[in-house]
């Protein structure tokens, strides 16, 4: 590591404010649907309103009369076009293909089947509702169950059944050698409701073709603008030279825009063919129907423990309901693996065999959402860990202390070969555990349930693996593999600094943090470097932002490219001070002779001489300042504790946040503000999973929450404040010491909020094993245990 | 066939006459017929909030109202909170707070919590939290928005304009067009 990052005078460390602030708090931002264009058409998608269903015939006159519509596309028209097929080289991978419009079979609602193009959005909408499509219905398979019964339709006709990934570990006898010898064998079964990431503003993206370069430029709303870019090379059969993809301001995506859409693709083949600017907007239902969704997940667990409470081995079925196709590129084996790979979490654990499936059903096809598995077996493990501390009389607190992977034992190499650096497991529950007063927690909640009131504390301990470069993406086989990130870094010949990385922030605040780092390495004010991104024709090439690994790589890329450009600058000054490169050092915009503070030149003079004055330089010395450099790290764990007491009513089954902690550790903190952001955020969207959102389907395959009405986001009344503690492990394989913290929250608090909701009824035997905790199940649950305690009585 | 009227709004001061087909929505309008793309549709059906602007003061979605309902009205949006350049104190408060991250919530919190300082100088966290939870954040967890509006808040206090939002006066000094409408007949019907 360099040392200007750690030092006094550093950017790096402070909370400054956001450069990207000023544009969105006065209307300056560009959004997809806020660019306009002459002789634009807009697009819209006539779907599929059943979830399987075979398609007998299409017809398309009745929307071509409507007034506006200039044309309709449907799967007859796309015979040479491919449809997405993401691939996994592994033998358990059964890869489907994605059709881009469904000719023949739809295989969830919300397919699209033709897509209209209108002079105005509303005459696309008309015309949409005008094509007529004949369908003979099949049985749709909505459930893990159903999906996996002996006499199950395939939803793909292809398949031999619904299983599209299925890993199991090497197989490890001595599982069942510590099950033998264990003192307590918890067995239980989670579940974990169904998903949609909702970000604010939905898909979106604007196609036009460039006659003049023979080019397609497609604006998305998306936050892997090159990835995009190689999808659509395939579909539109020109090469990624004359494809520029454009992600402007993007409204949130949380995993849901890091993969490509069908509709992106259609809307740029529209543009193509028709070449005229095409613009599709997609409205909220959209979003909630037809786009991406996640985290539905079953863990049927046993756990071996020893009678002091350390866990022995652990065993794990696990299924993650995938939907009807594998998103591009991730694949539908991103939940299975994930979740088999990583669910030992925090602990020291000897033993451990799983199996992990991906299952298709007729519902919309599964992406990465924040977090992606690691609040599905966080909430499973730490509610182990509950149960088998319950049993054995040990409290909340003393079984995680006595499981989590101490200082000492870093590196340590989990069963499944996942290397987890140095981090804080112990320490941050101490503080989370302190700062809570967990000590005076069993008086206080016993008061309180004399007066009839039920209150709960409860913890849940994770570690994040952020920041993981291209040898650990490999591990998974992807068709693709991400993982490095470039950053080039410019000075103009005023002195100021442009940056263009290939990381692709939406609201991480990158424009400020990525400055402050390349400000550190060039001795000047992150107010004189732009920050560029999301534009494949002025970034280097990156894999855009996800998997907590921008800050992380794209800094990384940035800090060394800043850091050769710094080495450039002094070559150019070590002419003009007459010093030699070595002897100089860059401060304050400044460039000095160490130990002569009186020699030095300014920062812009050194530009100036370089581009226009080159006169003053030896010959071949003149020319630009910049500078390119790559960052593909192993990857690096964030950890955290989050504790929080809450506060049941009986009655009502409301569950009610009284007190939210969370004590995380993501090394050096560039921005401390915008790391706090994402915890909050990262919190919230947990509290949401643990008590309030769930995509549910009916038996016919339709999405019953299609609203924001049923589908329940969390307002400013349901999320408390969340109080943060930070602790600080610097991370050796990353350039700043930086480790990834874009989704810890949504990792921790579904565990958490259920272990303080099962710690509130602790004494009225009742289990919380299924998120959402709905009010309805809560009540319920009360009641039954009352009723049996009647009984008992 | 449409069904076009004429209708005359005034945006943030300045008079626009357009005409306008009967179904586009006040969002529409503002947003695709005027430019003013700081208002944002988040829903469509008015639970989300971003597309919340100004109509004579009151907070109101604008994907819920019709464009033609606006006819004779006074609109703000978020383009017209700063002036001569500068941020207002809540949209400076919301940077200090870090209340924003993509920023395709915030101008609907913005004008949200604008018609609250101007009804109430010096609410409570509990009213703040009360009234800004008509609106959908799905990056900040709501903490620094909650703290950004009662620090705009509390820099009203013992002042007589609310510093924190475009105060009525300023707004309707430079609002001619606005009076000229209201003096010529009732649009409000």
């Amino acid at each position: 590591m360099s040392d200007s990052g750690f030092s006094g005078k550093s950017w790096v460390g402070r909370s400054v404010p956001r450069v990207e602030d000023a544009r969105h708090l006065t209307g300056r931002g560009m959004f997809v649907d806020d660019i306009e264009r002459p002789r634009m058409l807009y697009a819209a998608f006539a779907r599929s309103p059943f979830g399987a269903a075979r398609v007998e015939k299409i017809s398309v006159e009745d929307a071509l009369e409507v007034p506006g519509v200039e044309r309709v596309i449907t799967r007859s028209d796309l015979e040479d076009v491919p449809g997405l097929r993401p691939v996994l080289h592994r033998p358990e991978f059964v890869g489907v293909d994605m059709p881009l419009l469904s000719g023949e079979r739809v295989r969830h609602t919300g397919e699209p089947v033709a897509l209209v193009l209108a002079d105005s959005p509303h005459a696309a909408e008309d015309g949409a509702d005008a094509v007529a499509v004949e369908y003979e219905r099949q049985e749709a398979v909505v459930s893990l169950d159903a999906a996996l019964a002996e006499d199950a339709r395939t939803v793909h006709e292809d398949m031999q059944d619904n299983v599209m990934v299925d890993v199991r570990s090497p197989d490890d006898s001595g599982v069942d050698e510590a099950f033998e010898r264990a003192a307590v064998v918890v067995e239980a079964t989670f579940e974990t409701g169904r998903l949609a990431a909702v970000p604010m503003e939905g898909r979106a993206c604007l196609a036009e073709w460039d006659g003049r370069e023979d080019k397609l430029v497609l604006h998305t709303s998306t936050q892997v603008p090159h990835i995009v870019r190689t999808a659509l090379e395939e579909v539109l059969e020109i090469p990624q030279q004359r494809i520029r993809v454009i992600a402007p301001d993007v409204g949130g995506g949380f995993g849901q825009k890091c993969v490509v859409s069908r509709e992106e693709l259609l809307v740029a083949i529209a543009a193509q063919r028709l070449e005229r600017p095409v613009k599709w907007t997609e409205d909220r239902q959209e979003n909630l129907t037809a786009s991406f969704h996640g985290h539905e997940q079953r863990y049927e667990t046993s756990a071996a423990f020893d009678e002091r409470g350390k866990l022995l081995a652990l065993e794990a079925d696990i299924l993650c309901d995938v939907g009807a196709y594998s998103c591009y590129p991730f694949t539908c084996g991103v939940e299975p693996l994930m979740a088999a790979t990583e669910m030992p979490g925090p602990y020291r654990l000897e033993r451990y065999r799983s199996r992990a499936r991906a299952v298709a059903t007729n519902k919309v096809p599964m992406a990465p959402y924040r977090g992606v598995s690691r609040p599905q077996f966080t909430f499973a493990m730490e509610r182990l860990m509950q149960k088998a501390a319950k049993r054995l009389g040990i409290d909340a607190v003393e079984i995680r202390r006595r499981n989590l992977i101490s200082a000492e034992e870093f590196p340590y190499e989990s069963p499944t070969g996942v290397v987890y650096d140095p981090g804080s497991y112990i320490e941050s529950l101490e503080e989370c555990a302190g700062a809570l007063d967990f000590p005076a927690w069993k008086e206080r909640q016993e008061g309180a349930r004399r007066e009839g009131r039920l209150i709960g504390l409860g913890f849940s301990c994770f570690a994040e693996r952020t920041g993981y470069g291209t040898r650990t993406f490999a591990l998974r086989k992807m068709g693709i593999t991400p993982g490095l990130d470039n950053a080039h870094v410019r000075m103009d010949p005023s002195g100021n600094v442009a940056v263009a990385v290939g990381t692709c922030g939406h609201g991480q605040g990158h424009q400020t943090t990525l400055a402050q780092i390349a400000a550190d390495e060039l001795g000047i004010e992150p107010s004189d470097i732009v920050v560029r991104q999301g534009d494949t024709e002025t970034t280097p090439y990156g894999w855009g932002t996800f998997a907590s690994r921008s800050l992380v790589i794209g800094g990384g890329a940035t800090k060394k490219a800043a850091a050769l450009l710094a080495e450039r600058i002094k070559e150019v000054a070590s002419h003009l001070l007459e010093a030699a490169p070595g002897d100089l050092e860059i401060e304050d915009g400044r460039v000095s002779v160490s130990g002569s503070p009186d020699r030095y030149v300014e920062v812009p003079a050194v530009a100036r001489a370089a581009y226009l004055e080159a006169q003053r330089l030896p010959e071949g010395e003149a020319g630009s300042l910049e500078a390119s450099a790559g960052f593909d790290p192993p990857g690096t764990f964030s950890n955290a504790t989050h504790g929080a007491m809450v506060e049941i009513d009986p009655e009502t089954g409301d569950v009610r946040i009284e007190r939210y902690l969370v004590a995380e550790d993501c090394g050096v903190m560039v921005n401390p503000m915008i790391v706090e952001g994402q915890v909050r955020g990262g919190v919230a969207q947990g509290i949401a999973a643990a008590l309030y959102e769930q995509l549910i389907y009916d038996d016919e395959g339709q999405l019953v929450t299609s609203t924001l009405m049923d589908y329940l986001v969390p307002t400013a009344m349901e999320i408390p404040p969340v109080e943060i503690l930070h602790l600080e492990t610097p991370c050796e394989y990353t350039e700043t010491g930086a480790k990834g913290v874009g989704e810890g929250g949504t990792m921790g608090a579904p565990a958490a909020i259920a272990s303080a909701v099962a710690d509130a009824l602790s004494h009225l035997d009742v289990e919380i094993d299924r998120l959402p905790i709905t009010p309805d199940l809560l009540r319920a649950a009360i009641r039954d245990s009352r009723a049996r305690e009647g009984n008992l009585s | 066939m449409k069904d076009v009227h004429s209708v005359k709004i005034a945006v943030n001061g300045r008079l626009h006459e357009i005409d306008v087909e009967s179904r586009r929505t006040l969002a529409d309008v503002l947003r695709h017929d005027l430019g003013y793309t700081g208002t944002h549709l988040g829903c469509e059906h008015g639970i989300c909030g971003a597309c919340t602007v100004l109509v004579d003061g009151l907070a109101v979605r604008s994907c819920l109202a019709f464009g033609v309902q606006a006819d004779g009205r006074e609109i703000e949006t978020v383009e017209g909170l700063e002036s001569g350049g500068q941020l207002n104190s809540l949209q400076e408060a919301f940077s200090a707070h870090h209340a924003l991250q993509c920023g395709f919530c915030t101008p609907g919190f913005l004008m949200l919590a604008t018609a609250l300082l101007r009804e109430k100088l010096d609410p409570t966290e509990e009213e703040v939290r009360e009234v800004m939870s008509s609106n959908l954040c799905r990056c900040t967890g709501y903490q620094g928005i909650i703290e950004a509006v009662l620090d705009a808040a509390g820099k009203n206090r013992g002042t007589e304009a609310v510093d924190g939002a475009v105060s009525r006066e300023t707004a309707e000094d430079r609002v001619e067009g606005v009076s000229l409408l209201r003096e010529a007949g009732d649009h409000t019907q």
